[in-house]
């Protein structure tokens, strides 16, 4: 089973690097980009996982994300 | 008196601590790596310093919480152990959960190299008692992620109990409310962004740094 992990800054945390992200995509003549959120994605094998969507909500909360500043969605496949 | 500084794999201001607090309070400093499973007996202070423990992988701070020394860490700091994080010290104890909120990245991208002037916003903890009437201090800052986030209740409820510590008079960073500094309900777990490490002797520009290892070591 493959999990993918995506994490980004919750909605209303400043995020700087969209921003820059965004103001670069404008200069390149893109004016109609808003909204850009630079986030990350954490990929891997989970095997003999009795519970795989309980454990990687755990994996989220303990490590992968904090959830004082970032939100996680969470992909199996 | 007996001191530890906590050594991660990528720290770089281990040294500057031991020296800074050997220097300003004449305490003996123990360092102590990050797979230890013990702490030294008898410690009055725990300071956990900076750099960029593990790279910065993941997020600041973030691997180094898991370190195995930090479950020692939170149990000193359970006893009432006094304990400060300095800048990716700072960083560790939030993503350990012995401090509230967590630091962004600077509001502006730019890594921050500089000399600031400190309000010290609560003078009654016991890392600031030495400063008595003073109300202003100078330190450095050297970071990159030093952005202080926290929600709004949580900030109003570090403001209302008093545990911001030290706010910056000209804010190099973005953060929240001006916040440079906080520390626990408790009151004794310190987390700052500015290095009293760099700031222990005149000759570096400003000795207000030891003042406040001073007061950690004096309310032991």
């Amino acid at each position: 089973m493959r999990a993918k992990v995506h994490v980004f800054l919750k909605p209303g945390v400043l995020d700087v690097q969209g921003k820059a992200v965004e103001q670069a995509l404008h200069g390149l003549g893109w004016g109609g980009v808003e909204h850009v959120r630079v986030g990350r994605t954490i990929e891997f094998d989970l095997k003999d996982a009795a519970d795989p969507e309980a454990e990687l909500k755990a994996m989220c909360e303990k490590l992968l994300a904090n959830t004082v500043i970032e939100s996680y969605r969470v992909e199996l496949a | 008196m007996k001191a530890a500084v906590i050594v991660f794999p990528g720290s770089n201001c281990d040294r500057d601590c031991k020296v800074a607090v050997e220097r300003s309070t004449g305490a003996s400093v123990d360092m102590v790596w990050h797979a230890d499973t013990d702490l030294p007996e008898g410690l009055d202070l725990i300071v956990l310093p900076g750099g960029f423990s593990y790279g910065d992988y993941l997020r600041c701070g973030a691997m180094a919480a898991l370190s195995p020394i930090m479950a020692e860490v939170k149990a000193a700091a359970e006893r009432g152990v006094a304990t400060v994080g300095i800048c990716n010290g700072f960083q560790v104890l939030c993503e350990a959960g012995l401090l509230p909120g967590a630091l962004l990245r600077n509001e502006r991208l730019k890594y921050v190299c500089k000399r600031v002037d400190l309000e010290v916003t609560n003078a009654q903890t016991r890392f600031t008692a030495g400063y008595g009437r003073r109300r202003r201090v100078a330190m450095t800052v050297g970071n990159g992620e030093g952005n202080f986030f926290a929600d709004e209740p949580t900030l109003d409820r570090l403001e209302g109990e008093g545990q911001v510590v030290f706010r910056y008079l000209d804010n190099p960073n973005g953060s929240a409310r001006d916040i440079a500094g906080i520390v626990n309900t408790r009151g004794n777990v310190l987390g700052l962004m500015p290095h009293p490490d760099r700031a222990f002797e005149t000759e570096l520009g400003s000795a207000d740094g030891a003042t406040l290892f001073q007061s950690a070591l004096a309310s032991a």
